[in-house]
Formats: structure tokens, C-alpha cells, sequence
């Protein structure tokens, strides 16, 4: 890592230097926000998921009335 | 089918992002004129014409649909447009910033450059109320794909427009005569031009894993909400 910062050329971190970081930082934090919604995204799929293989669970087991969500948890 | 190929996909964009940024603030050399702001030109015209491009793709996706009538181009088409509207707001933002920079004000209102990109994406936005203003979902893939079309086919010509219109604010860069950019920073704007659009590739192909993986979903629960003679067939991939 000191490599690489003794390598920078003489930033001009003043006036000029806030706004190339602001520019790169709402960059960054559009792709950190997408992420973020993604992963909510994938959670609502592997939780749904998960309720269907309790529902295919009960239902190959002739028990209809028991609670999906609970027998799927074990095996996670 | 939509996530295949999506980690080595990923791992290049990280690494072609990575280089790119290695480029913009070891290697290229500052500007005569901006000075270290320019350092925000690798960042939003990147950003601008991949988000542009994405807007005609998207109308090529919508024109194949149109064509085969096949759903899974709709989702490609949708998908694109998505990506190119978010990547749109980066561009406006960064833009925006580096106008204040530059000309101290944070928007200019007789910069043709400016106000035909808000044009476009302020169009843009107007593609999800439109789209989902329609209940049918085959009627709402067809509107969505005309809508498509016609808004894709405005963006090039959107741009010739300002090209023509020929403003001394907006700096020509890319000029073949005289002032256009000298080797070093050509390579690093091409090579953050591959990292956005691999960037661009690789979240589209994400978005469109996830809602195949969601629609697939829903075919699911409804096939086992409601069992039918051959059910499995039932349980066919699908982008909602």
C-alpha cells in the first residue's frame, strides 16, 4: 500500500480535489445503493424459496396442515 | 440461463475498473487547462454514452420482441433501460458537479449538451408510469417496446442535434484535428469507457438473473397453488 501512495503524484487535494472525490463518491454510492437492493432482493427470493421447499416438504409428507417455514429451517 | 458466465464477467469488471481508476489518478497526466478536475471527464462521459448506448439497446431488444414476440426480449429491453436510467442519474450528478467546478454553477440551462441529456433521461423516466399504467402484461410488453423504439431512435438523433448545434462551452475532446487528446489520456478514457460498459453488461445481466429467479418463483407457488395434470411443465423460466 505505501508504494502505491508514495507513487501518487501530488494530488491537488484543495478546491479542485472535493469535487473529483464527490463525483467519484456518488459513483461509488449508486453501485453500493444497487448492491444493497439487490441483496434485499435475493433475500426475499431464498426466503420464498425456502417456504416453498416446506410447502413441497409437508405436502410430499401427506401433512398438510404443518408450518412450512419450520421444517425447511432445520436443514438451512 | 441469465446467470451464466456472470462471475467471470464480474471479476472483469472489477478488474477493468480497477485498472481504470489506476489510469485516471497515477497515469494520466493533468490538464493544462481544468487541472486535476478534468479528472471527473474519465468518470461522467464514460458514463454518458454508455447510458446512451443502453438507451438505443434497449430499443433493439424492443424492436426483437416486437418481431418474435418473445418475452424474454421485453425483459432484456426493460432491463436495459433500467440500467441506462440509473446510470443516467450518475451522469447528471457528476455532470453537475463538474460544472460547478468548472463554470461555478451547478446547472446551465443554454449548454445544448446539458439540457438534450435531461431531455432524454427525463423521457426516459416517464417509461415506468407508462409502462406500468397498463395492466396487460402483453399489451404492457408491446406499449413498452413501441415506446422503446421511438425514444431509442431519438437518441442518436438527439445527439447529432447538439453536435450541429455546435457550442463553444461544451469542449470538443475527441476532435481529429488539432486539441484532441494526447495518447495517455486517450487510453485511460478508453479503458474506463471498457470498465463502465463491462460495468453496465454485468449489472443488467444481474438484474435480469434476479427477476428470472423471481419469476420462476411465482411459477412455482402458482403451479403448486394449483396442481395440474403434467404439472411440471408448468414450472417453465420466466422474467417477470
Amino acid at each position: 500500500m505505501l508504494p502505491l501512495i508514495a507513487a501518487t503524484p501530488a494530488l491537488p487535494l484543495d478546491e479542485a480535489g472535493k469535487y473529483v472525490a464527490g463525483a467519484y463518491i456518488v459513483f461509488l454510492a449508486l453501485i453500493v445503493i444497487y448492491v444493497a437492493i439487490m441483496a434485499a432482493k435475493l433475500q426475499r427470493i431464498e426466503r420464498e424459496l425456502r417456504e416453498l421447499a416446506g410447502f413441497v416438504e409437508s405436502r410430499a409428507n401427506g401433512d398438510q396442515a404443518a408450518p412450512a417455514a419450520e421444517k425447511v429451517t432445520s436443514d438451512v | 440461463m441469465y446467470g451464466k458466465g456472470l462471475r467471470p464477467l464480474s471479476i472483469a469488471t472489477v478488474a477493468a475498473l480497477v485498472a481504470a481508476l489506476s489510469l485516471v489518478f497515477f497515469y494520466a497526466p493533468l490538464d493544462a487547462d481544468q487541472g486535476f478536475i478534468q479528472k471527473i471527464f474519465y468518470l461522467h462521459v464514460p458514463l454518458a454514452i454508455v447510458a446512451l448506448v443502453g438507451f438505443v439497446i434497449g430499443g433493439v431488444f424492443a424492436i426483437l420482441h416486437l418481431r418474435s414476440g418473445e418475452g424474454r426480449w421485453d425483459a432484456y429491453s426493460y432491463v436495459s433501460i433500467h440500467m441506462s436510467v440509473i446510470f443516467g442519474v450518475a451522469v447528471l450528478i457528476t455532470g453537475s458537479i463538474w460544472a460547478k467546478a468548472s463554470w461555478g454553477h451547478w446547472w446551465v440551462w443554454d449548454e445544448p449538451t446539458l439540457v438534450s441529456f435531461l431531455i432524454v433521461f427525463l423521457m426516459y423516466a416517464t417509461y415506468y408510469p407508462f409502462r406500468y399504467a397498463i395492466e396487460d402484461r402483453e399489451r404492457q410488453g408491446r406499449y413498452a417496446s413501441v415506446f422503446a423504439i421511438v425514444a431509442g431512435a431519438f437518441v442518436p438523433l438527439n445527439f447529432m442535434a447538439v453536435r450541429m448545434a455546435q457550442s463553444l462551452v461544451h469542449p470538443r475532446v475527441f476532435a481529429t484535428t488539432n486539441g484532441g487528446l494526447p495518447g495517455s489520456m486517450m487510453l485511460t478514457f478508453l479503458i474506463s469507457l471498457l470498465a463502465i460498459g463491462l460495468l453496465w453488461v454485468t449489472l443488467v445481466k444481474f438484474e435480469l438473473t434476479a427477476k428470472s429467479a423471481s419469476g420462476q418463483l411465482k411459477r412455482l407457488r402458482r403451479a403448486l397453488d394449483a396442481p395440474a395434470p403434467g404439472g411440471s411443465s408448468r414450472v417453465a423460466p420466466e422474467v417477470s
